[in-house]
């Protein structure tokens, strides 16, 4: 998208505005820490939505990004500590250069919101050329990342797909919805999601009673009088599948998954990418004080806040708070303060966040949502676990072959 | 549906109104979802009124001398002031957008009001109503506490895990104490000896001397059979002796009694789901808990430090009040 472009270096000059009005120069001249960070998206040109109410934001993940920034900065008035929070845009093959490039500039506290293949380039190459660098992965859902290719420089504030999965899984349960058709994309990252399906079915005990594969003919976009197509279409697809409670759609580009419901052969509800799913944010979530954030978010943009933009802010505000409790920028300070103990992180979910140590994976509540309304928030009260409930989403200590610390 | 109900509410104040001036003890509580206020006789311990009033109330206060009551109706972003003896809405007090809590100074004058939206405590001259202040502090002010002399203000940020100290004289903040996270609640003892504030996610309750905001201790919570996390503290409340705090701790549906010399926990109280906010009667021979997922009021015995009634209110009860006299 900005690849005329080496990258684009907007210092939020909005925010440095809040910063003046509300602290005299001098003492802003003052401060004792100045935490700098890198917010880096670099994401492969995506397709036009196939509603037009989700044409994505050009400003999504920096809008959050900005938002912690001004969050940090006022609680950094109290303490002498400063905040610079750098937006850079790139597409990925540019990634290593916009690295070096930060690296130079002396940067060692990355957001990242890329593709795992991506986001593992930069997490080796920093390790090389700068063992120091932190990395706080804001994007990637492979679990990959956190189990085999787990790295000691990253830290996962995106849920996984098995967290995500478990987390719908849970509630499909309590329901006793238990018999699953899944219709899975042909993409890596769809059958990805299948089998996260699949796992969670064996954890929780449901059964995956069918599984169709969907493939991309590019042909589904709706063009005029398209919808007469889709909806002759999509019955023919779904026809003859065994009895199932529900139908569960992995489709993480958004090419299909939308002309599912209301047009299924059987008349089943439709959930996964089409509908109800494990979501980091959702405009609608009002608890733990929410609506506060959702306000500020808003009052800033003029628009919605998504799950990207929260994980931004999430992931700023993580800095942030460890800033605050070591009065640190030290990128090793900080690491070793993010998986000790100590470290935890109230982020409207109603539970302390925290970090799993043995991979570094934030774990966190997740709400599960459609498009209209929070359904619940999981995990439920029903599912419990020796340690951390919340660790009865996604892959738990003894299932991993990562142990960082 | 909507017209009955007001009718309903209309008798009930009528019927309130024609006892007329009891001199019993009454304690108020808002009702956060049903937009209402119930009206405890603190004798009999029944409701006798429920009155219909702004949108999402949730902070509640008296005037020392009993006949003002303040209400924050966090929707309505206003804080409506009620006449005690007719219980009639007498005006509203510029309150800065969605007040949640807020705090009377001793004198009665001014009010202390949180606003989370905008990182400010407005402070509020409730006689010229007007604005006197707005003071800059953390994200998401919350919780709000006043010194016995009125010489402090405390104000509690909810993301930035602070206790800021304001000079009541200057509206300066002098003292920023980091705290554990998502602070709810700040309460001074009655001598001003100490200060007690709640940090619901953290799960502590952090004893400050407010002579210098250094943290004297931390109070963490523990009950088998109930989730760590879910022991979440939020409203606090300190008998004026000192001898006894109480705390109350959100989802874990109790209530901690502190032995307020040691402050160390003696025990924890049953009472209704997701309790939040607490009041003490002026002769502090009970203890009223607002319980907002049981849509009721637990009365404690605090001599004896037991449960003695439930009291059914309205929907998702959150602040409580009880006239001085």
């Amino acid at each position: 998208m900005h690849r005329t472009l080496w990258f684009r270096c907007l210092i939020a000059l909005g925010l440095s505005t809040t910063w003046l009005a509300t602290t005299p120069w001098a003492e802003a001249q003052e401060a004792k820490v100045t935490a700098r960070v890198a917010v880096v998206k670099l994401l492969p040109e995506a397709e036009q939505p196939i509603s037009r109410l989700d044409d994505p934001p050009p400003d999504k993940a920096f809008a959050g990004a900005a938002r912690a920034t001004a969050d940090n900065e006022t609680t950094g008035r109290f303490l002498g500590h400063a905040y610079e929070t750098l937006e850079i845009a790139a597409a990925p093959e540019d990634a290593i250069g916009a690295l070096d490039g930060l690296l130079s500039d002396g940067i060692r506290l990355f957001v990242v919101v890329a593709e795992t293949e991506t986001l593992l380039a930069m997490a080796d190459h920093a390790a090389e050329t700068a063992p120091d660098a932190i990395i706080l992965n804001a994007y990637a859902r492979d679990d990959d990342l956190r189990l085999d290719g787990c790295r000691a420089n990253v830290f996962h504030i995106a849920p996984s797909r098995a967290m995500v999965a478990d987390s719908l899984a849970q509630y499909l349960i309590w329901k006793r919805w238990d018999d699953w058709m899944i219709v899975s994309g042909e993409h890596a990252g769809d059958r990805a999601m299948a089998e996260a399906l699949q796992r969670a079915a064996r954890k929780f005990g449901a059964e995956v009673v069918e599984t169709r594969v969907f493939e991309d003919t590019e042909g589904m976009r709706t063009s005029d009088s398209g919808h007469v197509l889709v909806q002759r279409q999509i019955p023919v697809f779904m026809q003859g599948a065994k009895s199932h409670d529900i139908v569960l759609v992995t489709d993480e580009n958004e090419l299909f998954g939308a002309y599912l419901p209301y047009r299924t052969w059987d008349a089943r509800p439709v959930a996964g990418d089409a509908g109800l799913r494990g979501r980091t944010w959702h405009p609608a979530h009002e608890s733990w004080g929410a609506t506060q954030l959702q306000r500020r978010f808003e009052r800033d943009t003029g628009r919605h806040m998504t799950d990207l933009d929260y994980q931004a802010w999430l992931a700023v505000r993580v800095i942030g708070e460890a800033v605050t409790r070591t009065n640190s920028a030290d990128p090793g300070t900080l690491a070793d303060y993010l998986v000790s103990d100590a470290f935890e992180i109230a982020a409207f979910k109603g539970k302390a966040l925290s970090f799993r140590p043995w991979n570094q994976q934030l774990r966190q509540g997740l709400l599960l949502a459609d498009g209209r309304t929070v359904v619940t928030v999981t995990p439920l009260d029903e599912y419990l676990h020796q340690r951390f409930r919340l660790d009865t989403l996604g892959f738990d200590e003894p299932e991993s072959a990562c142990s960082l610390n | 549906m909507h017209s009955s109900f007001a009718a309903l509410a209309t008798a009930a104040a009528f019927f309130g109104l024609s006892t007329g001036g009891a001199a019993a003890l009454t304690a108020y509580v808002t009702n956060e979802k049903s937009n209402d206020l119930s009206v405890i006789d603190v004798e009999t311990l029944e409701v006798i009124k429920t009155i219909p009033i702004g949108q999402r109330p949730r902070g509640i206060t008296i005037s020392p001398d009993g006949s003002e009551l303040y209400v924050c109706a966090s929707d309505d972003d206003t804080v409506q002031v009620f006449d005690t003896a007719t219980m009639e809405l007498k005006h509203t007090l510029p309150s800065g957008p969605d007040p949640e809590l807020f705090v009377l100074h001793p004198s009665g004058n001014p009010l202390y009001i949180a606003n989370e939206d905008d990182n400010i405590v407005t402070v509020v001259d409730v006689v010229k109503k007007t604005v006197l202040a707005e003071i800059p502090v953390g994200v998401e002010p919350e919780g709000m506490g006043v010194s016995p002399d009125g010489k402090i203000v405390v104000n509690t940020s909810e993301t930035t895990n602070m206790a800021h100290f304001i000079d009541t004289e200057t509206f300066e903040l002098n003292t920023n104490v980091l705290v554990d996270s998502r602070p709810r609640f700040a309460q001074f003892t009655a001598d001003g000896s100490k200060l007690y504030v709640s940090a619901e996610i953290g799960g502590t309750v952090a004893v400050i001397d407010p002579t210098n905001g250094d943290i004297m201790k931390k109070i963490s919570f523990e009950v088998p059979g109930v989730a760590p996390e879910a022991l979440q503290p939020v409203g606090v409340r300190a008998t004026s002796d000192g001898s006894k705090v109480y705390v109350a701790l959100g989802p874990a549906n109790r209530v901690a009694v502190i032995d307020g010399r040691t402050d160390e926990v003696i025990d924890y109280l049953l009472v209704g789901q997701r309790v939040w906010q607490l009041a003490f009667t002026p002769d502090e021979r009970y203890l009223f808990t607002t319980n907002g997922n049981s849509n009721d009021i637990s009365v404690i015995d605090v001599a004896a430090d037991e449960v003695v009634k439930s009291i059914q209110v309205g929907e998702a009860p959150w602040g409580v009040v009880v006239s001085p006299q």
